[in-house]
């Protein structure tokens, strides 16, 4: 840029500059590790919120026929497994099978008795998950032989089922929604608290911030799982409760680093310049310190959340957190953690939506504190 | 340097002081207490068992009389495991908690720390990026997921290593939780190091002693280590109190008879004295790797000696 | 012998950023003969540095260095890196600007000392520290056994580079490259590095190659000069024809931006606006659990007083309390003492109570870039102030006036839309300039408002001041250093140090006849530095 004087134009229209936000938001679209872990975070969440609806499952329900059945992307029942079921749910009309076929999606079989087969048997067939639409094709003169029919119902446990039968699948979206949820709104919680408390801190300075930073120090010194069981002690098993616990939790990092940048803001020459003018305090701090502010806050926000998340799933783990029927992927990947060896899906398919949706996070992280980072200008 | 140490230390006593009395006083304001979840007693048995346990005496006076116990190096009787006092239990869990966080704390600084240094060597090439990438893996994958896979990698489908257990501290019995501690903690050495070796080759001191024609090891092992470690140390000191007072996660999954256990089960079935055992011990731990981290600090930082 | 011992032909560096490659410099040629001084002169972005520090191999990594750089027959830029570190060091050295932060603070001066020696010269380790103890004598660090086991923070800037120049000579040399050595020192203290690289190079017949931003020094140090701008050689000659004939208008220029005219006095009737007596402003450091805590007084007992129409050159070395005073004075510092602004006693009022006082009253900082909100545009940042004064105004009001601004510092109005990143050092000074000059003051306090500039950019911000004072009858107090634009702007000087006043008086008195000995030390170091030569010059 010359420093030759310019001309004066008159109160021309004023061209448009390109402020850091501008500038950030452009290194940012450039990180290309970013920009793809922010379209999965998008993909995820939508996944996450409308995928239950979408999926033929509920999280809750359970298929007493499909226990520990392992993922595929055919359908169930697959053809082995039709003749277990049928023997299954015959023996429960406690009569015999005599034969029985299968036509198409439809099957059917013959039964027999010593005594007289009761029709309303058919509905045992019902009940069963593989079948539906069950009805009485035929029956014998002497009521002892009947041939009973029924749709095979096609199920696709893409994910597999779990250890009462429930689709995989569902609970894993389901789950991620709890874990998005708590991670959002404890880190909303932990950000609001921390900033309000590191920025007063930070600017009011002097004995208050001494006595304010203590507060923290001892809080800290505290040990953090100790910290951590005895809020859920007091609140209980309560899943409302629990996010405000966990983000109470974790404000004490966010209210260090608040309270940091706001002393380094503090010494800016551009604040003393506005105290020169005597702008009011008012004035500085909506106009001067929340903008330069707002950078490391958001920064740190992202790195927040996953951690956030791992507390939350860490505290599933350990049976404390969201209790049951209510799940997240800290409560799965427990569970799965007890099943490996015999059904390992139980285990890496909440996994890889849990470790996924972290290192998601913390890509997006780094490349916003790259984004912003004003040291490489 | 010697005022420098005492004053550590008179600051760390009035810590413990207040860390022991707030985790007197909150255990006991939680609802329930430590019999209460006993079935199938009477309420007359309830209150002779506290009685006997001085439950029933004043805050202030079981207050007073823990903080005596304490100083005579009483943690007292376990509640819930009676055969056993807390300070029996101590003895048996702490030294398998300590000995895994010892080894995953070594692994973590030398391995960490290499990886870390590499990088910040060939910072954008290729090597960087990969430290880079195992680097963010391995922070964000979560304890209770690696143990598992290790688990189902090593032991059930490569049949290498036992799922679990102690077995008198066997060295098979070891690496899965060690390397379940260690790989975390190697993820954020590295990154730690890699960040602060790259910030210490940007300064003008070390544009100097290129100047001077010094050779490699010099500049990079004299000259920015030095101060490039300073970071870590920080970091390491209460990492070094956490991986050495032991991992619920670890311990619980592969059933290892740690201290890591005590905590949790100790809050859920209010068992104070092995709550308050173990928050002591933490505390403890912690207030002494601070103080072993301060010192190495005025060891490596001469500015810092004289504060 | 024949030739020179360094010859530079062709030498082009250019750096990868994020926004393209930059070209630092384009195809430099040039030569240096040995025992001979040459400066190589420019202002910021010229690429004086990067041309030697390619020579020396020493460029950032997302640097590239193209072209032939001899050293006695072999291309330096060829060399693999353990050839280079057998020249570096030991047949060139190199020194640099920052000598607070180019020792390593983990390390004894000895040991920083001794390395270099034991690597080059493979000595044992007493016979090291010997040579170590003679260099420390021969830049003449007092008490050199003593200073071997301190530590770099234990010794003040001068010192350091002292020790910086030992290091660097400590394997006799042919060629020492000076990368602007003295410009973050005090002027006192660079007159005696000056000296003493002068007499260094009288007994150990190294060649020197100069950079530097100043002309004096150049005038009094160099044999040869060449003038570098935007990446290249403009015009090379030796000192006396650059001085006497320079042939280039870039040249010409450089040498034309020394700070030039005076400023008569007020009136002696002109009423006295801003008045302080006895102002003394005390920090307390240290302290804490244990430690006590120390009083460290900015400024003692000063009084000042302040005419209308007048400028005060407030001048004084770091630590000296000048910059202190002013924000005292302006109450943007509690202080003791009176301060008293027309007729008002200001020294006890609170922030409300300046409020509406702090429109005559304005300050300008030395850090263009710093001083700026960097979030708000230019527009927004000049009329703040206004918001505070004039709340009636309404938003377009707001913006007339800050096009006015724009227009008086000479800035297109039509850029108050832009941020202070987008802007040149030059130009941000000038946006603090309108952002003070909106609100109509009275009083300009200024504090080295163009120490962070190029001299020609100064040139132009001392014209706009004038010119400014002139317009709108300003009083300026004006704060600085640099005692070549103090003697063009004010008509009075106050000599501080250590917080107290030592000398003040007229500038023409002050500057021609100084009583004091340290005022004296100050001129003669600054101004009068023809004292400094090379031996045999």
């Amino acid at each position: 840029m010359t420093d030759a004087a310019l001309d004066t134009v008159g109160a021309a229209e004023p061209r448009q500059g390109r402020s850091l936000w501008d500038d950030a938001w452009a290194r940012l679209r450039a990180n290309k590790a970013a920009m793809a872990s922010l379209f999965f975070l998008a993909a995820m969440a939508i996944a996450c919120i409308a995928g239950p609806w979408l999926v033929p499952h509920t999280y809750t329900t359970i298929y007493g026929d499909y226990v520990r059945t392992p993922p595929s992307l055919s359908a169930y029942p697959k053809a082995d497994m039709v003749e277990t079921a049928l023997a299954e749910a015959v023996k429960r009309m406690r009569v015999d099978i005599k034969e029985w076929r299968q036509d198409g999606d439809r099957v059917f079989v013959t039964v027999e008795s010593g005594r007289e087969v009761d029709e309303r048997n058919v509905r045992y067939l019902d009940r069963s998950d593989t079948f539906g639409d069950a009805k009485v094709e035929s029956k014998s003169d002497d009521g002892r032989t009947m041939v009973l029919s029924a749709s095979i119902k096609q199920q696709y446990f893409l994910l597999g089922t779990d250890n009462v039968g429930r689709d995989l699948l569902s609970r894993t979206l389901m789950a991620g929604r709890i874990s998005l949820a708590i991670g959002l709104l404890a880190g909303v919680t932990a950000v609001v608290i921390g900033v309000i408390y590191g920025a007063t801190a930070g600017f009011i300075g002097g004995r208050t911030d001494e006595v304010m930073m203590r507060i923290v120090d001892v809080l800290y010194s505290l040990p953090f799982i100790f910290f951590v069981i005895m809020l859920v002690v007091f609140f209980g098993r309560n899943f409302v409760l629990m996010f405000l616990a966990v983000g109470a939790v974790l404000w004490l990092d966010m209210a260090r680093i608040v309270r940091g940048q706001a002393l380094s803001i503090r010494r800016q020459e551009y604040i003393q310049a506005a105290e020169a003018l005597g702008v009011t305090r008012s004035g500085i701090l909506i106009r001067h310190v929340v903008p330069n502010l707002l950078g490391p806050v958001v920064i740190y926000m992202t790195l927040l959340v996953p951690q956030v998340i791992i507390l939350e799933s860490f505290l599933s783990f350990l049976g404390l957190g969201v209790q049951e029927p209510m799940t997240s992927w800290g409560v799965l990947i427990s569970a799965g953690a007890k099943n490996i060896g015999s059904a390992n899906w139980l285990l890496l398919f909440p996994a890889i939506f849990l470790v996924s949706t972290l290192l998601a996070l913390n890509f997006v992280g780094d490349g916003l504190r790259d984004a912003l980072d004003p040291r490489d200008r | 340097m010697v005022m420098y140490v005492l004053r550590r230390l008179l600051t760390a006593i009035p810590t413990l002081f207040v860390v022991v009395t707030l985790a007197f006083f909150l255990i006991r304001i939680a609802p329930g207490g430590p019999f209460n979840q006993e079935r199938g007693l009477s309420p007359e048995i309830r209150a002779n068992i506290e009685a006997q346990f001085g439950l029933d005496d004043p805050l202030w006076l079981q207050y007073v009389n823990y903080l005596n116990n304490l100083a005579h190096g009483n943690f007292g009787p376990s509640y819930n495991l009676p055969d056993f006092t807390v300070g029996e239990l101590f003895a048996t869990g702490l030294p398998i908690s300590v000995q895994l966080g010892a080894m995953a704390l070594t692994l973590a600084l030398l391995v960490g720390g290499m990886l870390g240094i590499v990088a910040a060597l060939k910072q954008n090439r290729w090597e960087d990026y990969a430290v880079i990438a195992t680097a963010t893996a391995g922070s964000t994958i979560p304890t209770f997921v690696i143990a598992p896979i290790i688990q189902l990698v090593f032991g059930l489908i490569w049949n290498l290593l036992p799922i679990g257990g102690w077995n008198d501290g066997a060295w098979p019995n070891k690496v899965g939780p060690v390397l379940t501690l260690a790989l975390p903690q190697i993820a954020i050495v590295a990154r730690l190091m890699r960040g602060s070796m790259i910030e210490a080759l940007r300064a003008h001191h070390i544009r100097t002693a290129r100047a001077l024609g010094l050779s490699d090891w010099s500049v990079i092992v004299k000259h920015a280590l030095r101060g490039a470690v300073l970071p870590i140390v920080s970091y390491a000191g209460p990492a070094a109190a956490a991986l050495l007072t032991g991992s619920v996660i670890v311990e619980t999954i592969f059933a290892i008879p740690g201290v890591g256990r005590y905590f949790v089960e100790a809050a859920l079935n209010r068992d104070y004295t092995l709550v308050m055992g173990t928050v002591v011990v933490i505390a403890i731990f912690t207030i002494v790797f601070n103080l072993i981290v301060d010192i190495l600090y005025a060891v490596v930082d001469p500015r810092v000696r004289y504060d | 012998m024949a030739g020179p011992i360094l010859s530079i032909e062709d030498l082009r560096v250019s750096f990868r950023t994020l926004d393209g490659t930059v070209e630092a410099v384009r195809g430099v040629d040039l030569h240096l003969d040995a025992g001979e001084t040459v400066a190589i002169v420019g202002e910021s972005g010229s690429g004086k540095s990067q041309t030697m520090m390619a020579a020396m191999q020493l460029l950032a990594s997302n640097g590239v260095a193209t072209g032939h750089v001899d050293y006695r027959g072999r291309n330096l830029l060829a060399l693999d890196k353990q050839a280079m570190n057998e020249v570096r060091g030991r047949k060139i050295s190199m020194i640099f600007q920052e000598p607070m932060t180019s020792l390593d603070p983990l390390y004894t001066i000895g040991n920083q000392l001794i390395e270099p020696i034991r690597r080059h010269q493979k000595l044992p380790h007493a016979q090291a520290r010997a040579e170590a103890l003679r260099l420390l004598t021969l830049v003449q660090i007092p008490d050199p056994a003593r200073r071997m086991r301190s530590y770099p923070y234990e010794l003040s800037g001068g010192q350091r580079q002292r020790v910086m120049i030992a290091m660097a000579l400590a394997n006799k040399p042919d060629i020492l490259i000076a990368d602007e050595p003295t410009t973050a020192l005090d002027v006192t203290i660079q007159a005696q590095i000056l000296a003493l690289l002068a007499e260094l190079q009288a007994r150990l017949g190294m060649a020197i190659v100069f950079i530097t931003h100043d002309l004096n020094i150049v005038r009094r140090l160099a044999d040869r000069v060449y003038v570098m701008r935007h990446g290249e050689v403009v015009e090379t000659a030796t000192t006396e024809e650059m001085f006497t004939a320079p042939r280039h208008d870039y040249t010409r220029m450089l040498l034309a931006a020394e700070p030039e005219g005076h400023k008569p006095a007020p009136a002696d009737d002109a009423p006295i606006l801003l008045e302080g007596r006895d102002v003394t402003v005390s920090f307390e450091i240290g302290g804490g659990f244990l430690a006590r805590k120390m009083e460290l007084r900015a400024v003692d007992g000063v009084s000042l007083a302040l005419r209308r129409g007048q400028t005060i050159g407030v001048v004084g070395e770091s630590g000296s309390g000048k910059s202190t005073l002013g924000r005292a004075l302006l109450r943007l510092l509690p202080s003791k003492g009176k301060v008293e602004f027309g007729s008002q006693d200001i020294s006890g009022l609170d922030t409300a109570a300046m409020r509406p006082l702090r429109k005559r009253l304005q300050l300008v900082f030395q850090d263009p870039f710093g001083s700026l909100s960097p979030r708000m545009t230019v527009g927004q940042i000049i009329s703040e102030g206004l918001r505070v004064h004039e709340p009636s105004l309404s938003h377009r009001e707001r913006d007339r006036l800050a096009v006015e601004a724009l227009g008086e510092v000479q800035l297109d109005p039509s850029t108050r839309n832009r941020y202070p990143h987008e802007f040149s050092g030059g130009q941000r000074q000038r946006i603090a300039i309108a952002r003070a000059m909106i609100l109509k003051p009275s009083v300009v306090v200024l504090d080295e408002p163009t120490s962070a500039l190029d001299r020609s950019v100064q040139k132009q911000i001392v014209d706009l001041l004038r010119d400014l004072q002139e317009k709108h009858g300003l009083s300026y107090l004006f704060i600085s250093h640099d005692l070549a634009v103090v003697r063009a702007m004010a008509d009075y000087v106050v000599v501080m140090k250590s917080g107290k006043i030592v000398e003040e008086g007229e500038t023409g008195r002050i500057f021609d006849r100084p009583a004091q000995d340290y005022t004296r030390a100050l001129m003669a170091a600054a101004v009068d530095r023809e004292r400094f030569g090379k031996a045999g010059s």
